[in-house]
């Protein structure tokens, strides 16, 4: 019980006036970005990095933990009353949640989605304070090998598994490992990559990646594909539900959960995959199969809670491996080497204070969530007639102060133009986004260890095998590079191709 | 949507070829740059810098090659969607082009003119390059935009942000 002892000294430290305000202010900042088009909790929190330096790094995460979890929130809200989900987590809550809007539902789909979120995220959360110490207690005895073997799982797997297509998640991957080598060399203090420029010797900020591939790079790609007509609001009342959508919603709520989490803990996929595995659950399982496809709550309910659950689950590896498996966690451990903080297994037992106050803050947050979101859906529905031109211009507007600020130099607002078009490149091929933030924040971590290893075996490649857990990852690695031309082999059909629908999957929870 | 040859429908995406050049050309560069680094391997690091370049950059020349494979097959990414776009439409050049020039000039002159001025023509020229046609609103909520950043960011919270010009006056 010594992690419930922890957890109530966490509430300890949060429960000050300041840290209540600003995790208020975090589920509000996030919940309006989840709820605006084309602005998602990754861009959010990239954007807030520069500014939040100044800040005391528990702080800081409080707020980015408010933003996370309501960016959930909000994007439930543009998927139910606007039939075009931004991010691919809620394309599915789009898909049922939209025609019981268009059915004059939208009030009951509003609220089994901020309750399912409530329920999946509370249980979510709970579950980190349950597992991830354990994870943490397994992972400190893992040596150099080991660590580096599992990072090229989480390298694989968001490259390789996320996106269908298997050779643009790699390059994607690659881009960002090659932007991650720039700068000066820890070891040997050489220059790589800089070509004499002075300013890259530092390498290139994680702060000016991720504001130019989420913010400049998603802006650009908009502005270039602006809708000439925005898409329909569905007006929508206070959100409420009767006895007969609470009996149909409890079940999908836990059960979407039960699914979400361990999805969100693996490097595979983020929310995308639980959240579809939950709409077939319940299509499955449902005593209303007529309704689905035209409304039916047990298809907003499910995929809502698996939503949430997943962005929890998401937290267990960031926490006890330093390991990211979305795009939000990648730019929030950027923002703890920003503080100076080194994220890995180490973490919870350097900085007990500043991860306990984080869970306790995720409690608070998502609590304050449902109190908000309840009563304000028609004001957050507001924020959805944004002027376009507005919204996007304030969008570089941000991310050219916040690149800026990172180091007073114009120099970095060249760069994150370069970071911009790149994010516009990818968006256009459809690489997937995640594994370029992931390799550059990575990178180093994972040439560290790499080194570590063979330093340990006098540069043999056998140091690299390290025991049992570095061989388990390894055949992972392989298993899943090597997968598509076993099932090529296998089927000899053609009609198991391996890039279909790889750009939808490119922003996961981004 | 699929490795068998594509149908007449529809279009090969030809211009992932330029992005398999980028990606061996990037790799090519990695390669270079290796091979300038000084050899400098110890006892305490046997591998020394120039091993990861070598390694990404032989990864990013055969992961180009199998790209284009894939693409003379008939492979191709989908475009990323969202809320705001609308892909029936060709990518809107002279929009992005308007934006860039902004951008850029924001980036020149944020130094000699400060953050107020060149924040104002950022977000102005940009929300004028988007479509905006109200003027005088648009610079009213540019200069309060920026106005407002300067003094919560720069002054509250100790933000570097130049007053530029207008130090002193601010």
């Amino acid at each position: 019980m010594d992690n419930f002892n922890h957890l109530i000294a966490g509430f300890g430290d949060v429960l000050t006036p300041l840290n209540l305000l600003i995790a208020l202010t975090g589920v509000i900042v996030g919940t309006a970005v989840g709820v605006l088009p084309g602005i998602g909790p990754a861009m959010t929190v990239a954007l807030l990095l520069p500014i939040t330096y100044g800040l005391p790094p528990t702080t800081a995460l409080i707020l980015f933990a408010g933003i996370f979890y309501g960016g959930m929130y909000g994007g439930s809200t543009t998927s139910i009353l606007l039939n075009t989900p931004g991010e691919s987590s809620s394309v599915v809550t789009a898909i049922e949640g939209n025609k019981m809007a268009k059915a004059g539902r939208a009030a009951q789909a509003l609220a089994t989605a901020a309750i399912g979120s409530f329920i999946a995220g509370t249980i979510g959360t709970m579950l980190i304070v349950l597992v991830m110490p354990q994870i943490v207690k397994f992972a400190v005895t893992l040596g150099a090998p080991e660590y580096f073997a599992i990072i090229l799982v989480a390298f694989v797997g968001v490259s390789a598994v996320l996106g269908a297509s298997r050779v643009r998640g790699l390059a994607s991957l690659l881009i960002g490992l090659s932007i991650g080598v720039v700068g000066i060399d820890f070891v040997t203090g050489q220059q790589r990559m800089t070509f004499g420029v002075p300013q890259l010797a530092d390498g290139i900020d994680v702060v000016v990646v991720a504001v130019g591939l989420f913010a400049v790079g998603e802006g650009l790609w908009v502005a270039a594909h602006l809708r000439r007509k925005a898409g329909e609001v569905i007006p929508v009342g206070q959100p409420w539900m009767g006895r007969d959508d609470w009996k149909r919603s409890w079940k999908p709520w836990l059960r979407g959960t039960a699914l979400g989490f361990p999805f969100g803990a693996i490097p595979a996929g983020g929310a995308e995959i639980p959240t579809f595995l939950s709409y077939m659950t319940e299509r499955k399982l449902s005593k209303h199969p007529e309704e689905f496809g035209k409304g039916a709550i047990e298809g907003v309910a499910g995929p809502e809670a698996a939503n949430n659950a997943s962005a929890a689950g998401v937290l267990v590896p960031m926490l006890a491996l330093g390991l990211p498996t979305n795009a939000t966690a990648a730019i929030m451990l950027a923002a703890l080497q920003g503080y100076g903080i080194e994220p890995g297994p180490l973490l919870l037992t350097n900085q007990p204070k500043l991860v306990w106050a984080l869970i306790a803050s995720l409690f608070i947050g998502n609590t304050l969530l449902l109190v908000l979101n309840l009563p304000l859906a028609p004001a957050w529905a507001k924020l959805l007639q944004v002027p376009r031109p507005y919204l996007y211009a304030g969008i570089l507007f941000f991310a050219a102060m916040g690149a800026y600020a990172v180091n007073g130099s114009p120099f970095d607002l060249y760069l994150l133009l370069a970071l911009g078009a790149l994010g516009f490149v990818v968006r256009r091929f459809g690489l997937p986004v995640l594994p370029l933030i992931v390799g550059v924040i990575l990178e180093p971590l994972a040439e560290k260890k790499g080194r570590q290893a063979l330093q340990l075996s006098g540069g043999d490649i056998s140091g690299l095998l390290g025991g049992p857990v570095a061989w388990v990852a390894y055949a992972i690695v392989v298993a899943v590079l090597v997968w598509p031309l076993v099932s090529k082999l296998r089927g000899a059909s053609g009609d198991h191709d391996d890039h279909h629908d790889a750009g939808t999957k490119a922003e996961v929870a981004a | 949507m699929s490795n068998s040859p594509t149908g007449p429908q529809v279009v090969k995406d030809r211009a992932q070829y330029a992005l398999c050049a980028g990606l061996a050309l990037l790799g090519g560069l990695l390669l270079f740059d290796a091979s300038r680094i000084g050899h400098a391997t110890t006892t305490n690091d046997p591998v020394g810098p120039r091993a990861v370049p070598v390694v990404l950059g032989i990864a990013l020349v055969v992961v180009a090659a199998f790209y284009a494979l894939d693409v003379s097959r008939g492979g191709h990414g989908e475009e990323e969607e969202g809320e705001d776009v609308d892909l029936r439409h060709p990518a809107d050049w002279k929009t992005l082009a308007m934006l860039a020039f902004v951008f850029l000039l924001n980036a020149v002159l944020i130094q000699p003119l400060g953050w107020v001025i060149s924040g104002t023509i950022l977000f102005w020229g940009s929300a004028f390059a988007l479509g905006n046609r109200h003027h005088v609103r648009g610079l009213a909520i540019a200069v309060a935009l920026s106005l407002a950043t300067f003094y919560a960011f720069a002054i509250g919270l100790g933000v570097n942000l130049p007053a530029g010009i207008l130090q002193g006056i601010l």
